[in-house]
């Protein structure tokens, strides 16, 4: 239906749109290889001098390793969540089923700042009013059961979707053969599933490690890596740092989302075929 | 079957076997052992807090201390829906307006690069183009919009083509016109990929019969192609205008000049001062999503998700 005109059209719309879209991720990666001290375009030289002054700086590197412990540990707790909820939702017909997804979607579908506050708020109430419920320091734990929260989901849809395009007479066919529950597991379904379980946790890592709004609630004193953004975002002198540092946070987010996209061979949204 | 094993070995199979048999027997302790932790952690920790917010909303804060104290009223609401004071109407009615005025950026942007991607790109340019849409989708929210201040600052990247153009210096920093712009930037994927979902599950046999019937491209673009693409547009909405209600890193980042507050930047500037007061404010754009989310499912966007 589309005339060569209307298709060249949509053509150079669609470069115009994805160029927009890339503009700001290649800046920062130039930024971070700025030689002048100077935050202007375009960059006067280049050097590796800030990935030396960031990597040396021990608030760089605390703030690193606790959003790489914080990523692993939500993913573990998004994965065997996220997993049990799909098995459960896939293999059950039970009442409240449909309340599960959006259970479990409503952290990511309401505003950052609400789940963050609420949080908050809860373990406010819980640390200093009840004393009848255990106390809850903020703590890297508590920034990990809010990332926990918006992760699961990931997780829930990646291995929900899995397991709906999987055919059930496989799982039938091997109990039929004498297999147990735990051979089946391990020989039909997890292979089946491994790689959609892969990507899901490595979406679920790529979104806690940037994950800011909900981290600025539910932090105590303790800064991840886009805390350490934001709070050194207004100080001219630490511009170079936080340059090299938003470098690595892209990398570290683009990386395994690129991964996850390999093995799951999905547009992120799920599709009806 | 492993009657016969030797009994060391037998007896793991044995007790697997039983472990096995005992859940095969009653799926309910299945259903319940599975969904029972995930549901179980979400009701106490997500859901419990979602009703201490709720509850905090009806306290009120102590002036001197700024702490939370437990008397029960309704001064937060009143404050924030005062018919003297048109302080938070104001806040309000921006954030809405942003969100409307990025809504429908997004949608311009989008549909035509949905649509190449749907029914135009080979198979090839079309997993290249979801990969180029989705990976900025996923990187770094916060590093995107701090790439934005950099882009936008006086001595910035913007104003660099802006003079090799020949133009004169833009001053968008911290104005409405920025955080429309970043706005626009940082939820476009969330848009291009439902429609791009729905453009796609159009049949090409509606498009061919509305050609047979006589129908130019244009025409069968307005009466087939758009009614059909619209839950999708819908769809993808309800991730821009959400998210953009409850955001506060952008006016952070990008704002900050006169009249840029919004709700999410609000409810941030309280949280220190006066919890119960940002606590009530969270409950408006849940309100206002609320009401677009029953919108939305009238105009059939939960089939375009």
């Amino acid at each position: 239906m589309e005339t060569r005109g209307v298709r060249i059209g949509l053509g150079v719309w669609t470069l115009g749109v994805v160029a927009f879209l890339w503009l700001p991720l290649v800046v920062i990666a130039i930024y971070a290889f700025n030689s002048s001290q100077i935050q202007s375009w375009p960059i006067s030289g280049w050097t590796l001098h800030w990935f030396r002054v960031a990597w040396s700086s021990p608030d760089v590197r605390s703030a690193l390793w606790l959003s790489i412990q914080v990523g692993l540990l939500a993913t573990g707790i998004a994965v065997l969540l996220g997993s049990m909820a799909a098995f459960g939702v896939h293999r059950f017909s039970f009442f409240g089923r449909e309340s599960v997804s959006l259970l479990l979607l409503l952290p990511i579908a309401l505003p950052g700042i609400i789940t963050g506050l609420a949080l908050q708020q809860a373990f406010t109430f819980a640390n200093q009013q009840a004393s009848w419920l255990p106390g809850l320091p903020f703590s890297m734990l508590t920034i990990v059961i809010g990332h926990a929260t918006f992760c699961v989901v990931v997780v829930y849809n990646n291995v929900l979707a899995r397991l709906r395009r999987t055919s059930g007479s496989l799982v039938e066919a091997s109990m039929d053969l004498g297999a147990d529950g735990w051979q089946t597991f391990r020989f039909v379904t997890w292979p089946a599933i491994s790689t959609a379980l892969v990507g899901g946790a490595l979406l679920a890592f790529a979104l806690s490690f940037d994950e800011v709004i909900v981290t600025t609630f539910t932090a105590g004193a303790q800064n991840t890596l886009p805390i350490f953004i934001l709070n050194n975002i207004n100080r001219g002198s630490q511009l170079p740092v936080i340059n090299v540092v938003a470098f690595v946070v892209i990398v570290f987010t683009v990386l395994p989302v690129w991964a996850s996209v390999r093995l799951t061979h999905t547009s992120g949204l799920s599709r009806r075929n | 079957m492993a009657v016969d094993a030797a009994p060391g070995a037998g007896s793991s199979r044995g007790a697997r076997l039983r472990v096995s048999a005992t859940f095969w027997r009653r799926p309910r302790l299945r259903l319940a052992s599975l969904v029972g932790p995930p549901v179980g952690a979400y009701g106490l920790v997500y859901l419990g807090s979602l009703v201490v917010l709720l509850i905090s909303g009806f306290w009120a804060v102590d002036a001197f201390t700024s702490q939370t104290v437990h008397v029960w009223n309704l001064d937060n609401y009143r404050t924030i829906f005062s018919t003297s004071d048109p302080t938070y109407w104001r806040i309000i009615g921006r954030t809405v307006l942003i969100a409307v005025a990025v809504t429908v950026a997004d949608a311009v942007l989008a549909f035509p690069l949905a649509y190449y991607m749907a029914r135009v790109a080979t198979p090839r340019v079309r997993a290249l183009l979801i990969v180029a849409v989705l990976l900025p989708l996923w990187s770094s929210y916060l590093v995107r919009i701090y790439s934005w201040r950099t882009i936008l600052s006086t001595s910035g990247a913007l104003n660099w083509a802006f003079n090799g153009l020949g133009l004169p210096d833009q001053h968008l920093s911290g104005t409405v016109w920025a955080m429309w712009l970043v706005f626009t930037y940082i939820w476009l994927p969330f848009m291009v990929l439902p429609v791009f979902a729905a453009i796609e599950r159009v049949p090409d046999s509606y498009l061919e019969a509305s050609g047979d019937l006589g129908a130019r491209g244009g025409r069968t673009f307005r009466s087939v192609m758009l009614p059909l693409a619209l839950p999708g547009v819908v769809a993808g909405s309800i991730f821009t205008f959400s998210l953009t209600l409850g955001d506060f890193i952008t006016p952070a980042l990008v704002g900050g000049g006169p009249g840029t507050s919004m709700i999410g930047s609000t409810v941030e500037a309280n949280v220190g001062l006066n919890v119960p007061l940002a606590a009530a404010l969270t409950a408006v754009p849940v309100l206002i999503m609320a009401a677009y989310l029953t919108i939305a499912k009238r105009l059939g966007a939960f089939e375009a998700l």
